[in-house]
């Protein structure tokens, strides 16, 4: 599998790069140019030897006198240990030193002409200087060569280039260390906007307003043009929803409404029956598409679910209270037992709601008509509810929850199959458990246990 | 004794000859031979057999399956056998440091890598290393400054001198520098080093000076009392007779130490036993069978100890008087300094 | 009662309005926000229901600016909108209750009357017959200064008669008008709460009388 390009790694692997090529360029040149400057510094030491010892030569009567300085011969010394070869020519004719020293290619003057020569297995730098010296009136040209093997100025380009290398190596980790800094710190905004991001709840669709580095701003301002289509795509997706509702329900209340006037004019029997099937078709489609609606918004809810600082049994006592003129009219009515003091819980309004309404519906809808359905909440946060009602029927308390599983004994009650699949899927996403049991002495209890805060 | 060892060398010689060796053109004084193992080392040297006989054998006990050949002769010798004859030795010891420099500068010595237990002054480069030190002294005989105090310095020898020509004349000896590869090597040296060596060298030709070609016998007839100052006599042979009429004197403006220099010459059949000697006489078991054997062993510590003590740089300098133009204008000048009419 | 309903869907808006008239009650009917004002400022109601999506703007902003200024009248809101989250804003917004479209009229009736007794009853709602005296809206009759409390199908059923005395009701008829069409129930329904209303009345001179073979009627004497 191909990991994921990685910016610091690039970044780090750029710097490591420019670095190590610095340090190289920094190696070459430090190498080259002292290396230049050790031959530049040999040539003076030498040119001088040279220019001493030419200069020691005196005309007189009897010839060329040679009186060579021990210092030139010796200052070669103070630079490091090479050979050292000379050769004194009068005219052409060597008067001292190695006669097979090899002459320069141009007669050299007073300034020393440096060239460099193989001689007796080795390299040697040769300088050489050219005057006249009278001698018994006549004028004589004498030539002084003075050769220097190159050992030292290996020996000390070597140490010059293992300090180059040294430092090169220094500086390279000196600029690792520094790109491994500034990759790092670099993306820091970039980790920072990430961790805010990330930490978003799930309805936090604001635009991102951090103030980034300037480099970030075309991301950032991608990233809210992309969170302005996700919200205007779910503002649309909800109003669409919510319109098709409306759009439904509005002509299903009309068929109804009608349909009830109807049927309160209608004397025929035949007729009544048909208008009555009608209202309960519109009545399960109405319930349906509602249960539909809770369903999908319970599954959506459930990935984040928001953390509201509730009490369990105001919302419950709420809920109740809003339900109770649907139990009236079948002459049914909710015995409330609250526990004394608030039941505080920290969990999902919307999903809590749903939870408990769906397990309250249950119960009036498959409750026997004249009987009391008893809900009860003790304070460590279990909600109980039970009916008088049919049971569960054949496939018990997991053939239930099941999505679109209806009980086998319910075949005359309008539903949709979706009721405890809501409250079974909304417990879960509070943390809780949903259970379900038939009750002695006939009927069902539902238990939904909540996490307290 | 000279004239015994040169006819011994010819008979070794000839007896060489047997060994298919090419005749020796260089004017041998004595071959020695130690040992009886199958392998030879030959070495060439300017010391004497006699001294350097505890060393070989302490070497050979060591090396029971060698053979030390051991040839002696002066230092123009020894220089002209490997320089001119390119005779076959397997290391080459001698006391003129200039002219074993003079080897090294022109290519006639291997390298050898065993020269990092010397301090750096004792050795150049990896061709030409130190196997002893030996400081060049005067001697004064005690009773011949009775009343006058001993010189300490070059400067008080020249006012010395001067003040008692009469005392001295005749009885002041010092090498011949055109006999004696050493005494040009300290003339040349005291040149370079002061003017006060000239001052001393012309106011010891007006004293006729007697000339030698070797420190043992200036020695000895300070010892009979021929002689009331040697100058510049190597210590070493004044420390090995010692004797309380003699007092030896180590200038304190500069005491010269001459280095007793080894190389391994490229002209070797075996350069790998050259090279094991070598590191044996380097060994501190080979310097302390040199030192009892009268050689002091090459020492940092005893250098700084003493500031007057200036060895002999072994560096391109030496070369300046080695040159035969320079060689005879030196010599011509000294003579006409030293020996005069 | 007098209503005022706010409904912009012709059909749905006649239909509710003809089955509040054939309880008798008085209806005015606006099809805008607009019109909503207008009434409310000539006339005063009993109840307005109210539907949130209106042409000229969200049922919603009605009912927040309804509940700024100081006019008690109770709302509720008829929503297409069925989700838990629409569910829990409306009655944030101050309606005093909310039924879901499509609605069964029994149940608006119920939640009506829950709203009215929790405002405490704004509406003079006695209906006197014989010695009956029936308050609907407190759930109670009186025989002769003796007050029973009812139960809500009785209730129902007696607020039935009582509208028509004399007048036989068929027993399709109550079925219709007292249990749900979504649920079932067993074919002498009507016969158990007619049972247990002539139980409530015992000793009034109106009595529920059976004229078999048509329906029930209410007579005294």
């Amino acid at each position: 599998m191909r990991r994921p390009a990685s910016i610091r790694r690039r970044l780090l692997l750029q710097g490591i790069g420019v670095a190590a090529l610095l340090a190289l360029v920094l190696y070459l040149a430090v190498r080259g140019v002292a290396g230049a400057a050790i031959q530049t510094v040999q040539d003076s030491v030498l040119g001088t030897a040279t220019v001493v010892i030419a200069e020691e030569l005196r005309g007189g009567a009897d010839g060329i006198s040679v009186d060579i300085p021990y210092a030139a011969f010796s200052m070669l010394g103070a630079v490091g240990e090479d050979r050292v070869f000379y050769r004194i020519l009068v005219g052409d004719q060597t008067v001292t030193g190695y006669p097979d020293l090899p002459l320069p290619d141009v007669v050299p003057g007073l300034t020393p002409a440096f060239y460099t020569v193989p001689y007796q297995d080795a390299q040697v730098r040769v300088g050489a200087v050219g005057r006249s010296v009278l001698v018994d009136g006549n004028r004589v040209d004498v030539t002084v060569l003075l050769g220097q093997t190159r050992t030292a100025q290996a020996v000390i380009s070597a140490q010059m280039a293992n300090r180059a290398a040294g430092l090169g190596l220094g500086i390279f980790a000196l600029a690792a260390v520094l790109a491994l800094i500034s990759a790092r710190s670099v993306l820091a905004p970039v980790h920072d906007l990430a961790l805010a991001v990330g930490r978003r709840g799930p309805q936090d669709l604001r635009p991102v307003r951090r103030a980034v580095p300037r480099e970030l701003v075309p991301l950032v301002a991608a990233l809210n043009g992309l969170i302005a289509r996700l919200r205007s795509a779910l503002d649309r997706t909800e109003s669409f929803i919510t319109e098709a509702a409306h759009h439904v329900r509005t002509p299903l209340a009309t068929v109804r409404m009608q349909t009830e006037v109807a049927l309160r004019q209608a004397t025929d029997d035949a007729t009544r029956a048909s208008l009555r099937n009608v209202i309960r078709a519109v009545d399960n489609a109405a319930r349906s598409t509602g249960q539909m609606l809770d369903h999908a918004s319970v599954i959506y809810r459930s990935d984040q679910p928001t953390q509201d600082a509730l009490d369990l049994a105001v919302v419950l006592r709420d809920l109740v209270g809003q339900m109770a003129p649907t139990a009236d009219m079948r002459d049914m009515a909710f015995v409330l037992d609250l526990p004394v003091g608030p039941v505080p819980l920290s969990a999902d309004r919307l999903l809590l709601e749903s939870a408990l309404r769906n397990l309250l519906d249950n119960a009036l809808k498959y409750g026997t008509a004249d009987t009391d359905i008893e809900v009860a909440l003790t304070s460590d946060g279990c909600v109980t509810v039970c009916d008088r009602g049919r049971g569960l029927g054949g496939g018990g308390a997991a053939a239930l929850t099941g999505r679109f599983a209806r009980g086998d004994n319910v075949g005359d009650v309008v539903g949709s199959g979706l009721g405890l699949s809501i409250v079974r899927d909304a417990a879960r996403a509070c943390g809780g458990t949903f259970t379900i049991s038939p009750r002695p002495g006939g009927g069902t209890c539902a238990t939904l246990h909540l996490p307290l805060r | 004794m000279r004239d015994l060892a040169l006819a011994l060398a010819l008979t070794l010689t000839l007896i060489g000859g047997l060994f298919a060796r090419p005749a020796l053109a260089f004017e041998i004084e004595e071959v020695a031979t130690f040992g009886a193992g199958a392998q030879v080392v030959s070495v060439l040297s300017t010391t004497d057999a006699a001294v350097f006989a505890p060393v070989i054998a302490g070497y050979l006990e060591t090396r029971p399956d060698l053979t030390v050949r051991y040839t002696v002769a002066n230092s123009q010798q020894v220089y002209a056998a490997i320089a001119g004859d390119g005779a076959a030795f397997d290391l080459v010891i001698s006391s003129a440091m200039d002219l074993q420099m003079k080897l090294a500068n022109d290519g006639a010595a291997r390298a050898f890598d065993g020269g990092g237990v010397l301090p750096d002054w004792a050795r150049w480069r990896d061709r030409l290393f130190a196997v002893a030190q030996e400081p060049v002294v005067m001697i004064a005989r005690r009773a011949d400054f009775a009343g006058l105090p001993l010189p300490q310095s070059r400067a008080d020898l020249v006012a010395l001198l001067r003040d008692n020509a009469e005392r001295f004349a005749g009885r002041i000896g010092t090498y011949d520098p055109a006999g004696s590869g050493a005494g040009y090597l300290f003339a040349t040296q005291d040149a370079r080093q002061s003017d006060s060596a000239w001052r001393l060298s012309e106011v010891a030709g007006s004293l006729h000076p007697q000339l030698y070609t070797a420190s043992a016998a200036m020695i000895d007839d300070v010892q009979s009392g021929r002689l009331a100052l040697a100058y510049n006599v190597l210590g070493s042979y004044a420390a090995a007779r010692p004797d309380p009429g003699m007092v030896v004197i180590q200038p304190a403006d500069f005491t010269h130490v001459l280095l007793r220099t080894a190389l391994v010459p490229v002209t070797s059949t075996d350069p790998a036993a050259g090279a094991g000697f070598l590191s044996f006489l380097l060994s501190p078991q080979g310097q302390a069978l040199l030192a009892d054997a009268g050689l002091p062993p090459v020492s940092d510590t005893t250098i700084t100890a003493a500031p007057q003590l200036r060895p002999i740089r072994l560096d391109p300098g030496l070369l300046v008087y080695v040159d035969p133009m320079m060689r005879q204008k030196f010599l011509t000048e000294w003579t006409a300094a030293v020996v005069q009419p | 009662m007098r209503f005022l309903l706010v409904e912009d869907t012709p059909d749905l808006g006649q239909a509710v309005l003809d089955r509040l008239t054939l309880d008798g009650h008085g209806v005015d009917w606006a099809r805008s926000l607009a019109e909503a004002e207008a009434h409310l400022a000539v006339s005063s109601y009993d109840l307005i229901l109210l539907d949130i999506m209106l042409p000229d703007g969200d049922g919603r902003d009605f009912l927040a600016a309804h509940r700024r200024v100081p006019r008690d009248t109770p709302v509720i809101v008829m929503t297409a909108r069925a989700g838990v989250s629409d569910r829990v804003a409306l009655l944030d917004t101050g309606a005093d209750d909310y039924v879901t479209k499509p609605f069964d009229f029994a149940e608006l009736e119920a939640r009506v009357r829950a709203v009215l007794r929790r405002r405490g009853g704004t509406a003079q709602t006695q209906v006197i017959y014989a010695d009956l005296v029936f308050d609907p809206l407190g759930g109670t009759v009186a025989v002769g200064g003796d007050v029973r409390d009812l139960r809500n199908r009785e209730l129902r059923l007696l607020e039935i008669l009582m509208a028509g005395p004399g007048r036989i009701f068929s027993k399709g008829h109550l079925h219709d008008r007292l249990l749900s069409a979504s649920e079932a129930v067993s074919d002498n329904a009507i016969e158990v709460y007619v049972g247990r209303l002539r139980k409530k009345l015992s000793g009034s001179a109106a009595r529920i009388e059976t004229v078999r073979g048509v329906g029930y009627r209410l007579t005294q004497g």
